[in-house]
């Protein structure tokens, strides 16, 4: 197994994750999703987590709550391995970590009125008192902007994109955790209400002291809550750094790549025509050393015959490269 | 606007019956497209600017109410026998839409549907036309383009389908060019290449282009003119280096700075709009903006603010209030 060596970032991390490796077979194939990824989220961070689509940053999410068990390597959350747990010791687990999707209409179930999809995950903890129950679902729907009286007794699709992804964001809430993965909260959404959801994480995150795993294909979305940032291709860490830093300084052509292709709200800021990097190869059979360079400019011979590993390139900064910009 | 005038669109209305009553989906759009011109049309979902497209391409629903004039290259589009339009869109309207799939065939091969249409519109021959598709899969950028043809639709990622539709809706040397989200569903670096890759065409073919998109960062760059829609009207129309230098609609304004901006610090909190669009089937009295924005005043409950221009013609809003000087501080 290929290594990627971890950068440890500080003694209190929350979730230290090491080595993962994610791959499920196609037909008569494998596909690499997640090849050797190593992370620390200390407690109290936002680590933004971005990479387009197919890259594997979903299933690294999914791999650390377990909702899909890794191929190999270990996630350890508070110190605890969550890929050697089972049945009731890992349900007791999950009570600390939650997860918030991109699509928040589909992750509501349509029969079932408010009130009793946010209490549900009271229900299955075992909170039997339903009056307490009750209690704790106002709390946290005033919490997250909503009007409880108006808002338990209806069904889903009675509420916007925007609300219901209020209402996703309350039923992760209930059960007071402290780890939340967020993969792409905001995607489905429109300007002016992803403002306002990524205004209500970011009070919600210091208002419950959470920890977050940031997931994002949106490179100003991310940088706009996050303290570090990975950025993730092919199945592998290209870069992890300060966010400030990453976006101004980045390391890796990929990161630099992908901050160029942003466009910006400013019509003298002229689009550099891009040169032509082509597509991603399929995760099915990434390329040999660098997954990146059959599509970076600096790439050469050694970029091919050997895989770089993530080296510091300034303080806090890390990138698997060869031919770093800094 | 400069050039000569393509397309122009006057007083359109577009009503849809719903079970919950008429929906008004564009509500009185005048607008103008110069040939060779860019013109980009900026809104959040549900405010009509698809709508607004399909009325264009007179595509809209069955049950579509559609009131107005579209004048496209001195024809009346409203008035045109149904044949005559179907000869006139893929030939010189035409159209790529946010998912490729809409606008192509899953059963049928690449180059079955590249060759149909120019067939179908140019009357080419075999081998011509072939070698057409050949060219044309070339020009938007796909590699192996001879292999191609006989592949079908599934067989290519998101973005390489959308440089196919581009292809197909180039095929004919369109005059306008009706983009709608084209990049919203792809990823960011193939994003930049797929709008590079409608510039470059653009410009080799002067042909004018409709730009459709909720994200101003994609209009800022690449449009001569800019209309912002709301609640099914045009609240603000202005050649897009004013818009940018001085916006005047609050709503323009407040959309601007909801995003997330790349020079921004970490944990900057985003200037939101609270609140939401209101409900299309429960028209507003006055400005459809004026419960979200922060320089209402009562006559903007009462009265609907017609959209007229300012110290130039070219830049016209619908406010009553509109923001004199421009915060530098938020862009």
């Amino acid at each position: 197994m290929m290594l990627q060596s971890a950068p440890s970032i500080s003694p209190d991390a929350l979730l230290d994750v090491d080595n993962l490796v994610v791959e499920y077979p196609v037909g008569a194939k494998i596909v690499h999703a997640v090849s050797g990824v190593s992370l620390q989220i200390a407690r109290g961070e936002t680590l933004g987590l971005v990479g387009e689509s197919g890259c594997g940053k979903s299933t690294l999410g999914r791999a650390v709550l377990q909702l899909r068990r890794p191929t190999a390597g270990r996630v350890l959350f508070d110190g605890h391995d969550l890929t050697t747990m089972q049945g009731d010791a890992l349900r007791q687990m999950r009570r600390r970590v939650q997860l918030i999707f991109q699509d928040p209409i589909a992750s509501l179930n349509p029969r079932r009125k408010i009130g009793d999809i946010v209490a549900e995950p009271l229900v299955i903890a075992g909170v039997k008192d339903p009056e307490k129950r009750e209690r704790l679902v106002h709390e946290v729907l005033s919490a997250v902007g909503l009007d409880p009286t108006l808002v338990v007794g209806r069904l889903p699709h009675e509420f916007s994109g925007g609300q219901c992804q209020r209402i996703c964001i309350a039923r992760a809430l209930i059960l007071n955790p402290e780890f939340i993965v967020c993969d792409e909260p905001v995607s489905a959404l429109d300007v002016s209400i992803r403002a306002q959801i990524l205004n209500l994480l970011e009070e919600m995150k210091g208002r419950f002291g959470l920890t977050l795993l940031f997931i994002a294909h949106d490179l100003a979305v991310v940088k706009a809550v996050s303290d570090r940032v990975a950025v993730m291709y092919l199945g592998r860490l290209c870069e992890v750094g300060p966010s400030e830093q990453l976006f101004a300084r980045p390391a890796h052509p990929y990161t630099a790549l992908l901050i160029e292709a942003i466009p910006v709200p400013d019509p003298d800021v002229r689009p550099t025509e891009t040169v032509p990097v082509g597509e991603p190869p399929s995760p099915i059979a990434p390329p040999s050393g660098c997954r990146f360079r059959t599509r970076c400019p600096r790439a050469d011979q050694r970029c091919s015959d050997e895989m770089p590993e993530l080296r510091a390139v300034a303080p806090g900064q890390f990138a698997a490269c060869h031919h770093p910009l800094v | 606007m400069t050039g000569n005038t393509l397309l122009s669109v006057e007083d359109v209305v577009v009503d849809l019956p719903t079970p919950r009553g008429n929906l008004r989906a564009v509500d009185h759009v005048d607008l103008t497209v110069g040939a060779g011109q860019t013109l980009g049309v900026v809104g959040e979902s549900g405010c009509g600017k698809t709508m607004l497209s399909r009325a264009i391409l007179q595509l809209l629903p069955k049950k579509a109410k559609l009131s107005g004039r579209v004048m496209f290259d001195g024809q009346d589009l409203l008035q045109l026998p149904p044949e005559k339009l179907r000869k006139l869109r893929g030939r010189s309207l035409a159209v790529v839409f946010q998912d490729p799939m809409t606008s192509l065939n899953p059963v049928l091969t690449i180059g079955t549907q590249l060759i149909e249409t120019l067939q179908e519109h140019l009357e080419l021959n075999d081998a011509t036309a072939t070698r057409r598709s050949v060219e044309l899969l070339a020009a938007v950028g796909i590699p192996a383009p001879e292999q191609r043809l006989a592949q079908y639709p599934h067989q290519l990622s998101g973005g390489m389908r959308q440089r196919v539709a581009i292809a197909i809706a180039l095929s004919c040397e369109p005059k306008l060019l009706i983009a709608d989200e084209p990049t919203t569903a792809l990823d960011v670096t193939i994003q930049a290449q797929i709008l590079d890759l409608l510039a470059r065409e653009q410009r080799r073919r002067h042909m004018a282009m409709i730009l459709i998109t909720h994200d101003l960062g994609v209009v800022a760059g690449r449009t001569d003119e800019v209309a912002v829609m709301y609640a099914g009207r045009v609240v603000e129309r202005a050649p897009t280096p004013a818009l940018f230098k001085k916006m005047r609609m609050p709503y323009t304004e407040a959309l601007l700075a909801a995003l997330p901006k790349l020079d921004a610090a970490p944990h900057t909190p985003l200037p939101a709009i609270s609140g939401r669009p209101p409900d299309p089937t429960r028209p507003l009295q006055g400005c459809s903006f004026s419960p979200r924005c922060r320089y209402a005043m009562s006559r903007c409950q009462r009265e609907k603010p017609g959209l007229e221009a300012a110290e130039t013609s070219a830049h016209q809003f619908a406010c009553f209030h509109p923001i004199e000087t421009h915060a530098d501080a938020n862009v």
